[in-house]
């Protein structure tokens, strides 16, 4: 037990560094993914055919592909196309092309969810577009959206794992710089999934209680 | 409602019927944002090009037998390894969901601890577990077998949430009624609610066994010769001015074109079981509003987590 308590005292500096950089790919390609998933969305729903085939297109390609292949092409890949970024940048990248196209779908799906009668309503009484936005249309549509955007990021979180694969210092790579040092590996991976559990419960279950209380029916 | 929805595109719930000064104004935005991703096509196109990605070279790699029978053994392997973690997993998956069923509080509550917490931890770290820290205690398990563990304990995690949300969501008065005429819990699970709730979850299954399917690409990570493995292999061959894009491209539509596949069987399952369901069972009143709220939830909570990883 000492042997396990002292795999993480001994290498505190690494966990925090690693868990660090987790965090930081989180909130980037987060961020990155809610702004260009709601792009696509916005596409998707768009009154342009051109602008709803990319949409679609994009959507259903970055779905159905691994998101170990997605890394596998942009930190491979792009160095071939003489693009030449940090591992940390391609992680974000692949993480953000992924999870945007998850993002869109829920988004959409959220502002489809708002039933016909309701805008119909809204214009009737007067009411301007941006007003049927913001009064009617997005207070519903937020509630269908949000349960299902915070198990994304949830996955999001733990898919950060993945970068470890491509070189990036980050919690996944923590049983790798272990193994160099001579510690047990089966403690440090523990800590590792300790260190998730801490991260990821808490999200999981505020997104169980957003879909209880939240969800439209 | 249903006869001016049915001419309008599924925006119609954000804009009004365009005008024409709004006509004009789409199509303004329409060949503005056409030409911008059509620039976005050609920079793509063009990096391709002076790269040299479409070289002939790099390309005829795909000529040679034995590396078409590499790629189709990468995908074997792949289909594999996703075929024996789908059973274990549904088994697990339905094991646990019985647990967490149960009218037994220590029964209840440790299918619920290995739900959450196998849902909480990343399935890669699953992976290195098997693969990795089996070994420090004396277990050794091949990359195959860290590869089906890890997604047997995540899906079958996953699968047990998504099995109970289904049965929760069969309106109460089924089993009520199986009650009062008699039958015994397990009959009543048997022979009322998991026909009924099944047909439900079918979809919400499939699209989990699409993402189970995906994530054995994470594999490769734990070195199991799945398809990303082989083409990684291939893309060194020199000879063939390192095609790893090419490579990359194809195998990635393999997994496209199968996940596809996968969805399309979940739609038809889809569109098959609704329209038997009209048949056999006609509307059953007031429980089948309530069953359609319920069920609307197990979509939008399985769609939530058809995400994985």
């Amino acid at each position: 037990m000492s042997e396990f308590v002292r795999t993480f005292t001994d290498n505190r500096a690494l966990f925090q560094h690693a868990f660090w950089n987790t965090v930081q790919l989180f909130v980037l390609a987060g961020i990155g993914s809610v702004v260009f998933g709601t792009v696509l969305a916005t596409f998707r729903v768009s009154p342009v055919p051109a602008l709803r085939a990319f949409g679609t297109v994009y959507v259903n390609l970055l779905r159905n592909t691994p998101l170990t292949l997605v890394f596998f092409f942009v930190a491979f890949g792009f160095p071939y196309l003489q693009i030449n970024l940090s591992f940390f940048a391609f992680a974000v990248i692949a993480l953000t092309a992924y999870t945007s196209a998850f993002i869109c779908e829920a988004i959409r799906s959220g502002i489809n969810t708002v039933a016909l009668g309701q805008a119909e309503a809204a214009r009737s009484l007067g009411l301007t577009f941006g007003q049927v936005l913001r009064h009617v249309v997005l207070p519903q549509a937020v509630r269908a959206v949000v349960p299902p955007l915070a198990s994304i990021l949830n996955a999001l979180l733990k898919n950060t794992t993945i970068a470890a694969g491509f070189s990036v210092a980050e919690a996944g790579s923590i049983r790798a710089n272990l193994s160099e040092l001579g510690y047990p590996v089966l403690d440090g991976l523990l800590w590792v999934v300790i260190g998730f559990l801490v991260l990821v419960l808490p999200i999981a279950a505020l997104q169980r209680r957003l879909e209880r209380r939240w969800t439209i029916t | 409602m249903t006869t001016t929805a049915v001419n309008r595109p599924e925006t119609a719930v954000l804009f009004d019927v365009p005008g024409p000064r709004a006509r004009r104004r789409n199509r303004i935005i329409g060949v503005i944002g056409s030409l911008a991703l059509a620039a976005l096509l050609a920079y793509v196109i063009s990096r391709f090009a002076t790269t040299g990605q479409f070289s002939s070279t790099k390309w005829s790699i795909f000529e040679y037998a034995n590396v078409q029978r590499t790629i189709l053994d990468g995908y074997l392997h792949t289909l594999y390894a996703a075929a024996v973690a789908a059973v274990l997993a549904l088994l697990l998956g339905a094991v646990m969901a019985a647990g967490r069923l149960s009218d037994h509080l220590p029964l209840r509550g440790s299918s619920f601890a290995f739900v959450e917490v196998f849902r909480a931890i990343p399935l890669l770290l699953l992976m290195f577990l098997f693969y990795y820290g089996a070994p420090s205690v004396g277990l050794r398990f091949a990359p195959f077998w860290a590869v089906v563990l890890g997604l047997t304990l995540y899906n079958g995690a996953v699968f047990a949430e998504l099995f109970r949300a289904g049965v929760e969501a069969v309106p109460r008065g089924q089993s009520e009624a199986a009650y009062a005429v008699g039958m015994r819990k397990s009959q009543v699970m048997r022979s009322v609610l998991l026909p009924q709730a099944i047909r439900s979850m079918l979809p919400a299954i499939i699209s989990q066994l699409v993402v189970l399917l995906k994530d054995t690409a994470l594999g490769f990570l734990v070195t199991y010769d799945e398809l990303l493995k082989q083409l990684k292999q291939l893309a060194t061959a020199g000879e063939f001015e390192f095609p790893l894009i090419p490579l990359v491209l194809v195998g990635g539509a393999m997994y496209v074109a199968t996940c596809l596949l996968l969805a399309s069987l979940a739609r038809w399952l889809e569109r098959r079981l609704n329209r038997s369901a009209r048949t056999a069972a006609p509307d059953a009143g007031e429980g089948d509003r309530d069953g359609d709220r319920d069920q609307s939830g197990v979509t939008a909570a399985a769609m939530a987590r058809t995400v994985g990883s």
